[in-house]
């Protein structure tokens, strides 16, 4: 793939558009990066609070991890999904937000939107850094898994670059598919097993068949693709053991298929692109 | 060719002008698919070579194509039709500053701006220092560019894209930027460029940075191109058709009641035939040339020569002149003879008129209906706009030896 290997001669301004990304978006606040922890914290806090006390969802503890805590069992599933929602939509309003760049200057275009998704690539590992520390605070071991760890979320960005490379040149052609995507990340939010176990949908399934209905409702819920990622994680961060081989290797799939697809778009359109932002 | 560095071949490129642009997607579904659109060809079919180290010119009016031109071999625009085969390492002056970002330092954008047009860590450092010079901001390096005056952030904008030292350097109308020394620089860095053996393209409506820059020039008209060659010959021949489209199809260049018309306007030759070259010193003529549909009792025949930034240069009517006929009828001609034509080279635009003898009530104006280029002649003298034909003398000095020298200076000539 030729859009691949472009991507690899411009390493350096890879490395310089994301280090303005980083450095941009914190720029002229007082707590600076610290922000890019708070934001999780608070959500975290909102979650465990209404799902964690006020709906009381219960959830099986870690395996063998021991650790039996809704705040950190729910952090490990959030951070994937934050890192996925934020890097695919700041991917997708690269194009626009940069339209005065790609009007006067060629570059390879690929370059902005894997800048802003690796950007969010960096709040990522740093979030994972402190909820490792969390983790082993609260008794779990995470450490022997992190090279793992690393790997998934690797893949997880690929999967993310796919997506917003997509969406990117969708949302040059239709302003639309930004505000779209504000509603479709809230239903695929729920549709994943971030604030209650996955369990839960193993018994709405029960009891539709039950009724007599006979949808294959667990099988559906599965196809989603961050359900598998947000399962990999828990198993490595949560309960410290190997993640289901299935699970792993949709995983790698999904991002594979998702950064093909992504580019083989992106090339296809991004002949126009200059006159139509 | 192996001595080309940009073959452009046969391109065309299309532009889709929407009358009402499907920037949604409830707008695409309620018109049933596809937005109107017209289509507009902004190039047709343009093929011509850039050499490798020449200074090559886009010229043509708005609208012609040329920044469309330019885009298309940055490779901002992709062309419908045709290719565009480059060789080197380019870089496009096309907006200076464009991909700064406000809040980061001036050391910071300079990073960011260099890869963005391609240039790596390494080199950079090596010429941090030259670009920091060339735009003459060290003070303010480390401020934010958005406390940048619009002077600073380009010139840091420019020397940033003239410092990726590239083989090929685009350039959009920016000599416009900045003040005369800095205007200077730029062309210092240009000459040093041709020098060193690499290629500018430039697009620009100041013929006279044409004439002197460019060694090849390519002229556009409508999204086809006219003619390439030696700009010279090219810009004349350009001058000569703008004229021709400034005239009478030009509204405001043409008033008055129309009971007498000047039907040419133009000098002429020992022969009589029109000519547009003329040199400094050389005898001329005038001829105006009328038709009038009724008899015009007492009227005045007047003159005016404009350069063309405009400065008033020179006027003459046949009332001063007491040059006043009691009346003309059907057609006829009318001369200013010229002994010495006191004009220095340049161009410069005529204004002819036919007015009643109050010079109140104007039968016709034709405004700049002629240009014409004065080139050198004698007396040859060093510049400005009119020749005033004196000589140097009475040179006087202390020393006697020098008095001497003198005597044999003014003897000799």
């Amino acid at each position: 793939m030729s859009a691949l290997t472009q991507l690899g001669d411009s390493r350096e301004l890879l490395a310089n558009l994301t280090l303005r990304e980083v450095r941009g978006k914190y720029k002229r606040t007082a707590l600076g990066q610290v922000w890019s922890l708070i934001n999780p914290l608070a959500m975290m806090l909102i979650y465990t609070a209404v799902f964690g006390q006020v709906l009381r969802v219960t959830i099986p503890p870690g395996n063998p991890s021991g650790l039996h805590l809704f705040a950190l069992w729910l952090v490990c599933a959030l951070l994937p999904w934050n890192f996925m929602s934020n890097a695919m939509t700041g991917g997708m309003s690269s194009l626009v937000g940069n339209a005065n760049l790609i009007k006067k200057v060629y570059f390879p275009r690929q370059v902005l939107v894997a800048a802003t998704v690796l950007s969010w690539d960096v709040t990522f590992l740093t979030e994972m850094g402190v909820l490792t520390a969390v983790l082993l605070a609260f008794g779990g071991m995470p450490l022997p898994w992190l090279p793992l760890v690393v790997v998934f979320m690797a893949f997880l960005t690929l999967f993310a670059l796919g997506l917003g490379l997509a969406l990117s040149v969708a949302n040059v052609y239709f302003r639309d598919t930004q505000h779209l995507v504000g509603i479709v990340m809230q239903i695929w939010f729920y549709a994943t097993p971030i604030v209650y176990p996955i369990s839960y949908v193993h018994k709405e399934a029960v009891k539709l068949h039950d009724k007599g209905w006979n949808i294959p409702v667990e099988f559906m819920y599965r196809l989603n693709p961050m359900e598998r990622f947000v399962e990999v994680f828990r198993s490595l961060m949560y309960d410290n053991r190997w993640p289901a081989l299935g699970d792993a290797l949709y995983c790698i799939g999904a991002g594979i298929v998702s950064v093909v697809i992504g580019y083989w778009l992106f090339a296809r359109f991004e002949g126009r692109m200059a006159e139509e932002l | 060719m192996s001595d080309s560095v940009i073959v452009v071949d046969g391109v065309s490129k299309r532009f889709r002008l929407y009358h009402q642009r499907n920037q949604s997607i409830k707008a695409a579904l309620m018109r049933g698919g596809r937005a109107k659109y017209e289509e507009f060809w902004a190039l047709k079919d343009v093929s011509f070579e850039v050499p490798e180290g020449s200074m090559f010119g886009l010229m043509g009016v708005n609208g012609s194509g040329k920044s469309t031109m330019l885009n298309c071999i940055a490779k901002i625009l992709r062309p419908d039709k045709g290719t565009i085969a480059t060789r080197g390492k380019f870089s496009a002056l096309l907006e200076l500053g464009s991909g700064f970002h406000p809040e980061l330092s001036g050391r910071e954008n300079i990073y960011l701006n260099g890869s963005i047009l391609g240039l790596s860590k390494r080199e950079l450092e090596a010429r941090f220092d030259e670009i920091v010079d060339f735009a003459g901001v060290e003070q303010f390096i480390d401020q934010p560019v958005k406390n940048y005056s619009s002077g600073m952030y380009v010139r840091l904008g420019f020397s940033v894209a003239i410092n990726v030292d590239p083989d090929v350097l685009l350039v959009d109308e920016v000599l416009a930027v900045g003040d005369a020394a800095f205007q200077e620089k730029c062309m210092e860095k240009f000459a040093e460029f041709r020098r060193a053996g690499k290629t500018v393209v430039v697009v620009s409506h100041a013929m006279g940075t044409m004439r002197t820059l460019c060694d090849r020039v390519a002229w556009l008209d409508a999204g086809r191109l006219v003619e390439v060659g030696r700009p010279d010959e090219l810009i004349d021949r350009y001058i000569d058709e703008g004229h021709v489209q400034r005239g009478d199809a030009d509204g405001g260049s043409r008033w008055g009641s129309g009971e007498g018309a000047l039907t040419s306007v133009a000098f002429v030759d020992a022969a009589g035939a029109p000519t547009t070259k003329l040199r400094t010193g050389d005898e001329a003529t005038i001829r105006l040339t009328y038709e009038t549909r009724q008899r015009i009792d007492k009227p005045v025949f007047g003159l005016a020569i404009e350069t063309l930034e405009g400065v008033y240069v020179w006027a003459s009517n046949t009332r001063d002149a007491d040059y006043v006929p009691d009346c003309i009828e059907g057609s006829g001609t009318v001369e200013f003879h010229i002994p010495r034509l006191m004009l220095l080279p340049g161009t410069f635009d005529i204004s002819a008129s036919i007015v009643d003898f109050s010079t109140v009530h104007v039968y016709d104006f034709r405004r700049h209906c002629y240009r014409f280029d004065v080139d050198h002649g004698t007396p040859r003298e060093s510049g400005g706009l009119v020749s005033l034909g004196g000589a140097w003398r009475n040179l006087t000095s202390g020393s006697a030896t020098a008095d001497r020298a003198v005597q044999s200076l003014e003897s000799g000539s």
